[in-house]
């Protein structure tokens, strides 16, 4: 075998020049026609009429309303959905019992159902005319259109990202170091905070992140339940959409940024707990297994 | 995973070293309190899967006990019942004398060594072994300096305490066992578990591991039982082996005396190479076509099914001679790798069948025979069983 020969072999076993421009081309325009132009688009917009009208629109009474309630939703429906998801998450990895997979499947319901029909079931349960409605105008508890409404509509959207994330790790992961932990004595407690806490962490961090991104950006469900009371109920996807409607383009372009703004944020953050993690799987890398001479 | 000159080393060095850990150890590692174990009727189900069917077995205290058997026998699910990893549907557990059905895993003071070790993968080596002492309610936990000072003693007893920093992801499969057993014993059990210790590790550890394990336990003679479906180490390491099969127990001893006097077809054929003979018992013969076994113990047996097990190395063979004495049988095949020779023999009358035989590879070439001549082998030993319901020879 010459040395030509060897290198004519190694070209075979990839595509032609050609082909390999064009694939990562077409990828890459792709990405730019509807992933950096829209983004580019976005910030551009809001920022045509200069940085002082930009923030003027953010200053706006109902525009500081809606992040507020945005930041609130969140607060409130990440926490529950961090502990809902860890503990539907071991229940599952952890524990065979009956009606497991329809268990899994009710998880997976947000994600297969509309976000416009998951906003309605609220109306339909909680609304004036719904099933709930009575009982709760007598007793003058308002959970659609106001903030509660807001809340579950957003906990129940946002329910599966962090079990969803969770499951396949905790399986994967099996528990034998739980048992272990029993048998050298600790208990439950001590078992989930030393023992399995630790060993999901990143999954869970993960997790939260996309939970928090979804809560915030949530439209359709919002939309349903929020009854759009400007100042009151609207989030920030819907005050968005309410100056877009009212011909604000800029004002809507600039509410749209931080949100954007809050993508970009949140996949900064993703990718540095990646980078973070990837670190430590490398610091645990190969050290030499013998014991050094001494 | 290689075991280096110098680990070999420090496996020689490993007594004086251990004698010098216990002179100059205070908390004292050879303060393990002893326990005698009893195990009552235990029978155990998953679903319809009988795992477990009525097994009864008293364990010594200070004892090295081998749960031996294929995998389904219910060996590992005995084990984790002892732990109280998994609870008996009857039956009880009693340690020392006291019924410990109802105690919960963590209050039951056992070592248990998972078959993968199952160390905490996001803790080091040190953080490891110290983990049951940390998890110790506030009153009875050691202060952080003495915690330290044992985790060091039992880092060193498995002469592991240069690893103490690292994760066990580090760690080679070898070393991970010998840290589990460190963690494991780290909190003073009275009773060590482990199962299958060395299944996951290559050949040439699994026999360096065995033999540190028999010492170990010699030196802390705390009451063992590990699990596992190798017969060389179950006989190799243990005091008693446990033979089970299909949820029940086939037969208790030394391992010499399951060798030497399997109580059973099963635990025949499982420990170690067997040649089978069908036949009809009569009258203390056994008699296979046209040659005779004696069977003395099956005097009273009248024309009854019967198996006749030979060992390898219980099968004579000598050059053919028609007329004489023996089963005719072709030699196919002459294994000549070691000090044994290993013969495949095929009978002339059953070509179906395949007879093993081992004889000391000089003695073979003294025989003259090569393979595709015919040759004669007669039983020196034989093991007579007579048939029962089930098909003894289907189990093996």
């Amino acid at each position: 075998m010459s040395h030509s020969s060897a290198i004519a072999k190694r070209v075979r076993t990839t595509e032609s020049p050609a082909v390999r421009w064009l694939l990562t081309a077409i990828a890459l325009g792709f990405m730019a026609l509807f992933l950096v132009l829209p983004l580019a688009a976005v910030f551009v917009e809001a920022l045509k009429a200069g940085w002082s009208a930009y923030w003027d629109a953010l200053k706006e009474p109902d525009a500081l309303a809606a992040i507020r309630l945005t930041l609130i939703t969140a607060a409130i429906a990440v926490p529950l959905n961090l502990v809902f998801g860890v503990a539907a998450a071991w229940c599952i990895a952890k524990f065979e019992f009956k009606g497991k997979a329809f268990l899994t499947t009710l998880i997976d319901l947000p994600f297969s159902v509309s976000p416009v029909v998951a906003g309605l079931i609220y109306v339909l349960v909680f609304g004036a005319q719904g099933w709930l409605g009575p009982w709760l105008a007598e007793h003058d508890i308002k959970i659609v259109f106001a903030v509660p409404g807001i809340v579950l509509a957003t906990v129940f959207v946002t329910f599966p990202f962090i079990a969803r994330e969770l499951i396949p790790l905790m399986q994967a992961q099996g528990s034998d170091e739980e048992q272990a932990a029993q048998v050298l004595g600790a208990t439950g407690w001590q078992t989930f905070w030393r023992v399995t806490l630790p060993n999901i962490k990143w999954g869970l961090i993960y997790g939260v992140i996309l939970c928090n991104a979804r809560a915030m950006g949530e439209f359709g469900a919002v939309s349903v339940v929020s009854g759009h009371i400007r100042g009151q109920t609207n989030t920030m996807p819907l005050h968005v959409e309410i100056l877009y409607n009212e011909y604000q383009g800029q004002a809507a372009f600039a509410v749209a940024s931080l949100l954007a703004l809050l993508a970009i944020v949140t996949l900064v953050i993703k990718t540095a707990v990646e980078w973070q993690h990837e670190r430590e799987m490398k610091a645990t890398a190969e050290l030499p297994p013998e014991r050094p001479a001494s | 995973m290689q075991i280096t000159s110098a680990q070999k080393h420090f496996f020689w060095l490993f007594f004086c070293v251990l004698c010098e850990t216990f002179a100059s150890s205070a908390s004292g590692i050879q303060g393990i309190e002893n326990m005698s174990i009893e195990i009552r009727h235990v029978t155990k189900h998953f679903g319809s899967f009988r795992a477990l069917n009525d097994v009864s077995l008293d364990i010594a205290s200070g004892e090295l006990v081998a749960l031996l058997g294929p995998s389904g026998c219910g060996k590992t699910t005995l084990l984790r019942i002892i732990a109280g990893l998994e609870s008996a549907d009857a039956g009880s557990i009693l340690f020392s004398g006291a019924d410990t059905t109802d105690v919960h895993v963590r209050e039951r003071q056992v070592g248990f060594v998972f078959q993968h070790y199952a160390l905490f993968r996001h803790m080091t080596v040190a953080e490891n072994v110290a983990f049951g002492l940390r998890v110790k309610p506030r009153r009875e936990r050691p202060s952080d300096a003495q915690i330290k000072a044992k985790v060091h003693e039992l880092l060193s007893l498995v002469q592991l305490d240069w690893l103490a920093d690292r994760y066990p992801s580090q760690l080679s499969g070898g070393q991970r066992q010998r840290i589990a057993l460190a963690r494991a014993l780290a909190v003073q059990p009275k009773v060590l578990l482990l199962d299958e210790p060395f299944g996951a590790l290559d050949a040439k550890v699994r026999k360096e591991l065995r033999r540190w394990l028999r010492r170990l336990h010699d030196e802390l003679h705390v009451t063992s039982i590990f699990v596992t479906h190798d017969q060389e180490e179950a006989l190799e390491v243990a005091d008693r082996v446990v033979v089970m099969n299909k949820g029940h127990i086939e037969q208790v001893g030394t391992p010499q005396e399951v060798w030497e006097q399997p109580a059973s077809p099963f635990v025949y054929g499982f420990l170690g190479d067997v040649n089978l003979f069908k036949g009809r018992a009569s009258g203390g013969q056994l008699q296979v076509g046209d040659w005779q076994i004696a069977a003395p113990e099956h005097a009273d047996a009248l024309d009854a099914e019967a198996m006749a097990f030979v060992r390898p190395s219980d099968l004579a063979v000598a050059p053919y001679v028609a007329g004489a004495p023996g089963l005719a049988a072709r030699l196919d095949r002459a294994l000549l790798v070691g000090p044994m020779a290993r013969l495949e023999l095929t009978p002339r009358e059953h070509p179906g069948q395949i007879l093993e035989a081992h004889l000391p590879s000089d003695e073979f070439r003294r025989l003259g025979v090569k393979e595709g001549d015919t040759v004669s082998v007669s039983p020196r030993k034989a093991r007579v069983f007579l048939e029962t319901a089930d098909d003894p020879a289907a189990m093996i």
